[in-house]
């Protein structure tokens, strides 16, 4: 019987030679990150409930402060600095401000075939490279901390099959968005997203990273895409840029896996859509969305804060000006995306825009640090999430869209299209 | 494992971790701190009224969002025995059980309960009595109630290996 790519790199982390979908299995993990969201209940764990406190292999883990980044206030100050403190005691790698956890480890660590545990939802986004990375908990964390390993039940695995080209004007984060509004916020729960076909392959290493991101908002374990020349392009670069060898084992489903459903996607009929609050599975198209006026824009996150998406929003923006009565902040996800934004002249275009720039970290979208909304207000955002007060006050409400959809209603006061904005100005 | 009986609360589908403990209170130096600010985005009186052996029932996809560990350990702070829902998401689940917190997942209970209703949940004969009527249930995987009885991963892996 055949493996699915997901199947194929479970049995390689458990070193057996099959699994299937239900078994549980032990397996060894190739990375563990951590960040300043839950890394310091797991030193606290580690420090004051184990008798024989050991770490199986340091280099192994990363540590990125990213969440509260300047710190706002002496709690969290003291948070990273006991992960610092740590961090330098054990050996450690340790970011602090360097960009998003996710995007810190897709830049300079994850390769394909690899199975990695973060202590961070989010981290199903390595699919992007063909790695399988899952979200825990801090115990869990602890636990394959110490022993290097974890335990995992084999999930089944539901087959994207993409065709054709995104329209000029929609993006991956447009299709992600449909996708997860026709299967439901737990349509994937416990499964692989595996994303393969013609379309996949037509989409670069970035655009696919937006898919796996947004996995686990329809529940899924992780996502996957297929691995193919661009993701070897994109490892030869890494290795030019941080000298990290361009390794990694590229898994592929067998032609005959079996998985639980297959959806068939045809990208040229996808159009730019917004989720409503509360729920990330609401997507509409952004033409019937009507009259929303908004309060604030947020350009960034793991999801939506990559150079693709700066350069969409630079080329909206380029000799028109922000609505005054709109905040628009802009975080890329990394220094090296701030950098690379800084040689193309966008930060130029931003600034004059009327734009804020925002270093780069969790934003807007962790709704505790920077750029919190008020009571009663409204945020168009490229962030991941748009649940009940994730952005800031409990009675204030967050519309999830495109880089092109968030920059267009930035300069339009309200929500609209990139293609529609004529209309409204 | 005992039998646990506990009066019913209940709430609906895809209660997210956001709503289990906001950010906003994340920074708040123990989870005792942070357990009245349970539920608050949805039923700020909810923390305040639960009592030691209650039971939560949610609807679908129980736990979505973030691996923020408090979720679970606010719920298992604020003295709850257990929660059922339709279904759990994974991050939650993983969480829930490592710090202790049984979760169970039933889909006809939660549309057959109201909030204040008692129930009986009979883990060793895996059957919940409500309402005169019974439900039954899965049993749990062996190496998940190893973690449940040892009351949590932590205390499971000392037993496990001396660690």
């Amino acid at each position: 019987m055949g493996m699915t790519m997901g199947e194929k790199i479970i049995a390689a982390a458990a070193g057996v030679p099959e699994v299937k979908p239900g078994e549980i299995h032990t397996v060894k993990t190739d990375y563990l990150m951590s960040n300043d969201g839950t890394t310091h209940l797991t030193i606290d764990m580690y420090n004051t409930k184990l008798k024989h406190p050991r770490i199986a292999d340091p280099k192994k883990l990363v540590f990125i402060v990213d969440h509260n980044i300047p710190a706002e206030n002496p709690k969290t100050a003291a948070v990273h600095k006991k992960m610092r403190e740590f961090a330098a005691a054990n050996g450690i790698d340790f970011y602090e401000g360097k960009g998003v956890c996710h995007q810190i480890m897709y830049e300079r660590y994850v390769e394909p075939g690899q199975f990695i545990m973060g202590a961070d939802s989010h981290t199903c986004s390595y699919g992007a490279l063909g790695a399988f990375g899952t979200g825990i908990g801090c115990t869990d964390f602890l636990y394959a901390m110490v022993t290097g390993e974890s335990w995992v039940l084999v999930p089944e695995t539901l087959r994207f099959e993409l065709t054709g080209k995104l329209r000029e004007g929609v993006y991956p984060r447009d299709l992600i968005l449909t996708i997860i509004r026709d299967i439901g916020a737990n349509g994937a729960n416990y499964k692989i997203m595996e994303f393969g076909g013609e379309g996949l392959h037509n989409l670069s290493v970035n655009d696919r990273f937006v898919l796996c991101n947004l996995a686990v908002e329809a529940g899924a374990k992780t996502g996957l895409c297929e691995v193919d020349e661009k993701v070897r392009s994109f490892l030869k670069l890494r290795e030019e840029k941080y000298g990290k060898p361009a390794g990694g084992k590229y898994f592929t489903s067998d032609p005959d896996a079996k998985f639980l459903k297959t959806y068939t996607y045809d990208l040229s009929k996808i159009e730019p859509v917004v989720a409503t609050p509360d729920f990330v599975d609401t997507a509409i198209p952004v033409s019937e969305v009507g009259e929303v006026k908004i309060d604030e824009a947020f350009l960034g996150s793991c999801n939506n804060g990559r150079i693709d998406e700066l350069r969409v929003a630079a080329s909206i923006l380029k000799g028109k000006t922000v609505h005054p009565d709109v905040r628009f902040l802009i975080a890329p996800a990394s220094q090296e995306v701030y950098l690379q934004a800084l040689e193309e002249g966008l930060v130029d275009i931003f600034l004059k825009s009327g734009a804020m720039m925002m270093n780069p970290n969790c934003s807007v979208c962790w709704g505790s640090c920077q750029g919190v909304i008020g009571e009663g207000e409204t945020l168009i955002s490229t962030g991941t999430r748009n649940f009940k007060g994730r952005a800031g006050h409990k009675d204030s409400k967050v519309y999830l869209g495109s880089a092109a959809t968030v920059t267009a209603s930035a300069i339009a006061g309200c929500i609209v299209s990139a293609g529609g904005i004529h209309s409204k100005l | 494992m005992e039998t646990i009986r506990g009066k019913v609360w209940s709430l609906p589908d895809d209660v997210d971790t956001d709503i289990i403990i906001p950010t906003e209170y994340l920074a708040l130096p123990t989870v005792d701190d942070m357990k009245k600010f349970a539920f608050s985005p949805l039923r700020p009186e909810l923390a305040g009224k639960i009592e030691a052996g209650d039971v939560i029932i949610g609807g679908k996809n129980f736990g979505c969002g973030s691996s923020r560990e408090q979720a679970p350990e606010i719920i298992k702070h604020l003295g709850v025995s257990c929660v059922i829902a339709k279904s759990f998401a994974r991050i939650f689940f993983r969480n829930a059980f490592n710090n202790g917190l049984l979760l169970i997942e039933q889909p006809d209970l939660p549309d057959a309960v109201k909030e204040g209703d008692e129930i009986e949940v009979r883990m060793d004969e895996h059957v919940i009595i409500a309402g005169g009527k019974e439900f039954p249930i899965q049993p749990l995987p062996e190496n998940l109630m190893e973690i449940l009885a040892a009351g949590g991963l932590v205390k499971a892996m000392q037993k496990r290996n001396g660690r």
